[in-house]
């Protein structure tokens, strides 16, 4: 007993010390830590939904290059498709002295509390590929997501002469990208005779895709095509669809991610959109340099899309 | 009596065996990132903590009888979308979180049923009342979140009290009202009693049925309080909140020293657990550890922490 009352004495002063030094010398730390000869160099937040899905990862790495192109250190987290960790994260990243906060939200709406911690840290903030419903954000950069659903849907119409039974695996509900995927590809095929035997959630999320679509091909004995609101989901649909054998459906999917790409030039896949993430990833650092150097950016970025088929 | 005194040494040991994993934790942390230990810092590792930390407690109690509860993180889903549905529909705020309450306890009430008559092993149970919990939830939301509740609502989560943030006093009040049934009375002597030898416990007159049933209804309630937190945290009930959640409460209640096995613990040691998985994360946040790193080296921790103390007995 007396050995352990000892050692903890000895641990709390150990603590009490290194308090004492710690708090007072980040700049010294930072510097030893990174090589730097000159000033500290300034840091840009990225959160991220979650790193589990390519389209995100291919942003952080777009993102990366131009971060290194312009001597930022780009610190990033992963909000493994949580809202309360994407909280923390956020929490935890602004207490890293960083110039810039560029996040990529799980839920539009659970985001709002977060960004107004950036606000109030008088940080400015940068939404990518999914919009905020509340609080102050300089830009928001992403692809006309309600073109690009409507890109796709205008091709299956064109495909199917205008008639036909379609399914769409929409996305996670709640998300921005989800909604307006939905929306465009809802626009494409109003007042045509194609039909929307099933629209369900798959969360943007390959398994999850595969599961529901085999649910999906019990239930419906006829289907010509399906909409997936992204790539991993659609590439699930078509392991279930060739699993099951069904014939001469057609898959359209959205993101054009490698797998996908390769997908339609084997045939497997008709068609899939294509946004440019690393653009996406690449702009944000742009603009956010340009915001912390003072300069006037419009409040909304656009980024183009096309249609990828073989 | 000598029975209790070497149960609770030993007791001691174990819970101080992991403060010292904690500061040992802490100390590495502060060294490798300045910024670890700034008073911003470490009010939001508290705040994240709490979340953890509120529902681990309840889980002690269950863990103590022998049993487990993996349905926490459904029901935090589900109440938090319940007391988000009724704020939308225009009921106060207090209203709201008490029936959210109020259902977290039912569900934990029904689990407890399942275990004891039903005869139900309490893993499948519970994971039994995980599923039918989210999926209450998916329908009960239509799949979509739930935003917009209030200034009142917003109190639990983000408000203070002078500077520390409620959600903390909220873990601290928790705490020291089941340091209190645990030590102090005798349906604590009765948990501690059901699950070092259920069988004995029975015999000597103790109803472990209704113990058992308590312990699980408890659970409930502390996964719908840190629901409520959580909800207000966000200003969102979401359907796929809390998922997961049940495995860092139970790695939190594991690595504070209680048994697996029941009959051995303190909610104590379970705080110093989930402190030790929240600083964890915003260590290893801070220090820029990728994410994939992240779950890999919190899962050797628990792992290694298990086997410390399996040596140790």
């Amino acid at each position: 007993m007396k050995r352990l009352a000892s050692t903890l004495l000895i641990l709390l002063l150990v603590v009490g010390m290194v308090a004492g030094c710690g708090s007072t010398q980040p700049q010294q730390q930072d510097q030893q830590s990174q090589g730097q000869k000159t000033e500290e160099q300034k840091k840009i937040g990225l959160v991220v939904s979650t790193l589990n899905n390519p389209f995100f990862v291919t942003l952080k790495d777009g993102a990366q290059k131009k971060a290194d192109e312009l001597g930022y250190q780009l610190v990033v987290l992963d909000s493994q498709n949580d809202s309360s960790k994407e909280l923390s994260n956020v929490q935890d990243v602004l207490q890293q002295g960083i110039s810039l906060l560029m996040i990529n939200p799980v839920d539009s709406d659970a985001v709002v509390n977060a960004i107004k911690l950036a606000n109030d840290a008088k940080i400015p903030v940068i939404t990518l590929d999914r919009s905020a419903s509340g609080g102050e954000v300089v830009t928001h950069i992403a692809s006309d997501n309600v073109a690009g659903g409507k890109m796709a849907g205008d091709y299956i119409v064109k495909q199917l002469n205008g008639k036909g039974k379609v399914v769409q695996l929409e996305g996670i509900p709640g998300a921005s990208a989800a909604r307006e995927r939905g929306q465009g590809f809802a626009d494409a095929v109003k007042g045509t005779q194609i039909e929307v035997v099933a629209s369900q959630t798959a969360e943007f999320d390959r398994t999850k895709g595969m599961n529901v679509m085999d649910n999906i091909l019990q239930a419906q004995p006829e289907i010509n095509a399906v909409f997936a609101q992204n790539d991993e989901m659609a590439l699930g649909a078509l392991q279930s669809i060739e699993t099951a054998g069904r014939k001469g459906i057609m898959i359209v999917g959205f993101d054009a991610t490698d797998d996908a790409v390769k997908a339609v030039q084997d045939g497997r896949m008709a068609a899939t959109v294509a946004q440019q993430p690393e653009m996406i990833g690449s702009l944000g650092v742009e603009n956010a340099d340009k915001v912390i150097k003072g300069d006037k950016i419009p409040a909304s970025i656009p980024v183009d899309l096309k249609l990828v088929t073989k | 009596m000598e029975q209790t005194k070497s149960r609770d040494w030993s007791v001691v040991l174990r819970g101080l065996q992991s403060l010292i994993g904690l500061l040992g934790l802490c100390i590495i942390l502060s060294l490798l990132s300045p910024r670890f230990l700034t008073t911003g810092n470490i009010l939001n590792v508290l705040r994240q903590t709490s979340l953890n930390a509120v529902m681990a407690v309840g889980m002690t109690f269950v863990i103590l009888t022998g049993g487990i509860d993996l349905s926490v993180g459904s029901i935090l889903a589900f109440s938090g979308m319940v007391a988000a549905g009724l704020s939308h529909s225009g009921m106060n705020a207090a209203g709201a979180i008490i029936v959210g309450l109020i259902i977290g306890t039912a569900l934990g009430f029904i689990s407890g049923l399942a275990v004891t008559k039903g005869n139900v092993p309490p893993f499948i149970a519970t994971l039994a009342m995980m599923t039918m919990a989210r999926g209450a939830t998916l329908v009960y939301s239509n799949g979509q979140p739930k935003t917009g509740l209030g200034d009142d609502f917003a109190f639990i989560g983000n408000g203070k009290v002078w500077v520390i943030p409620f959600p903390v006093i909220v873990l601290l009040i928790l705490l020291i009202v089941a340091y209190y049934i645990l030590s102090q009375t005798a349906t604590g002597r009765y948990i501690y009693a059901t699950g070092s030898n259920e069988r004995a416990a029975g015999l000597s007159g103790i109803k472990t049925d209704r113990i058992k049933i308590l312990v699980y209804a408890i659970s409930g309630l502390t996964a719908a309080l840190s629901g409520m937190i959580v909800t207000s945290m966000l200003n969102s009930a979401s359907p796929t909140a809390g998922s997961g959640g049940e495995l860092d409460a139970i790695a939190s209640v594991v690595l504070g020293g209680t048994s697996l096995s029941g009959g051995q613990g303190s909610v104590a040691g379970t705080i110093i657990g989930a402190l030790i998985i929240g600083v964890l994360n915003n260590g290893l946040n801070l220090l820029n550890v990728s994410s994939y790193y992240q779950q890999l080296i919190k899962g050797i921790v628990i792992l290694g922490a298990v086997l410390i103390d399996r040596k140790r007995r």
